[in-house]
């Protein structure tokens, strides 16, 4: 079976500034996985190539065998790390606009998230807190039943009960046999949920690895490793 | 249930122990029906594959046994339970000798500390026995 998500040898750059350089990796189905990098690492770019929003200067994509386009897109559920509504729409507006656009829109589960997320339909959006709209991009993103859900930095936002919130959201809503893949440049919090991990540093894919395996094998938290791999630098 | 998970260590191990406490405690008894991975995992906020790699290791320590299209079920044998105390009781048994041994007590003393203390109920030495709770 094709992964779900495929890169080889991915190149890209903004100007002359580099952003990923020569990154291939594979993810499987069923996991939930930590993109894990500082600001600036490259981490959104990836996120971006592999959602179709960016193409990549040289290497190749593959969204469970297929080129990036309209075909892919449709299995790829992406939230990105600015708020994709109107400032006219309200909850409901926006919700209904993510209906529209996408066929795999699961109206019910929909009506649950946004129930466990506490917000209503009625309310506009420019009135939002940065939490609230942080919790209607996730409830945007996770409404689809897609096979890849491309997460930029959920969390970023928010205080740390909100955080749990939207962690407890994640585990409950995201549907087994797809794959999650979260950017976060804010581990301890949320390492608890992960499978396996990429870590990210100035473009290039520096480690991916199962979490247990490195709790086992080093003893150490996912954030104790981030933060030495990143102190060399 | 809640778990003070410990990031430095393997989560399905923390959940083991934690089940297993549960069933040596008689909280879970034998026989009893185990949540789902779903309710589990929910409920623990932890990752589903994460607590299907908790009852793997379960059923393979014959812990746990799984009928097809019921679910999962603490083993019911009796004995089972007790070899899972006595490993757990042995298990804080090894950290607590090797704290003893690095404070520098002999095996004489660490007996003598233990006979004393288990006399006396429990004593502010015993405060400092720190380790995993789950």
């Amino acid at each position: 079976m094709d992964p779900l998500l495929e890169l080889d040898s991915v190149n890209k750059r903004y100007g002359k500034k580099v952003a990923l350089k020569d990154v291939s990796l594979s993810v499987g189905q069923g996991r939930i996985i930590g993109l894990l990098g500082s600001n600036g690492s490259g981490k959104s770019t990836l996120l971006r190539i592999a959602a179709g929003l960016l193409v990549p200067e040289s290497g190749s994509v593959r969204i469970k065998g297929r080129r990036p386009g309209p075909g892919s897109k449709a299995l790829v559920s992406f939230m990105p790390d600015r708020p994709q509504f109107e400032s006219w729409m309200t909850v409901g507006d926006a919700l209904d606009f993510q209906r529209d656009f996408f066929a795999d829109f699961d109206a019910d589960k929909s009506k649950r998230i946004l129930e466990f997320m506490r917000l209503s339909r009625a309310e506009k959006t420019v009135s939002l807190s940065k939490g609230m709209q942080e919790r209607l991009q996730l409830t945007l993103a996770l409404s689809r039943r897609a096979a890849l859900y491309l997460l930029d930095e959920p969390i970023g936002g928010v205080d740390p009960v909100a955080r749990d919130h939207i962690l407890d959201a994640l585990v409950e809503f995201y549907e087994e046999d797809s794959s999650v893949i979260v950017s976060t440049h804010l581990i301890a919090d949320i390492e608890r949920i992960f499978d396996e991990v990429l870590m990210i540093r100035e473009g290039s894919l520096i480690l991916q690895e199962e979490v247990e395996q490195i709790r086992l094998n080093s003893g150490k938290s996912i954030d104790q490793l981030f933060k030495e791999v990143y102190a060399e630098c | 249930m809640t778990i003070e998970f410990d990031n430095n260590m393997p989560i399905y191990l923390q959940i083991m122990n934690y089940i297993k406490l549960q069933i040596v405690t008689g909280k879970l008894g034998p026989g009893e029906k185990i949540p789902s991975v779903r309710e589990l995992a929910s409920e623990l906020k932890i990752n589903p594959n994460t607590i299907q790699r908790t009852f793997q290791e379960l059923e393979r320590e014959g812990v746990a046994e799984s009928r097809r299209g019921l679910g999962r079920f603490v083993t019911s044998e009796d004995e089972k339970i007790m070899t899972i105390k006595k490993e757990m009781a042995a298990e804080l048994l090894e950290r607590f000798i090797g704290g003893m041994r690095e404070l520098g007590f002999d095996n004489g003393n660490i007996v003598k500390i233990v006979s004393d203390s288990v006399e006396d109920g429990p004593r502010e030495t015993e405060g400092n026995q720190s380790g995993p709770t789950a």
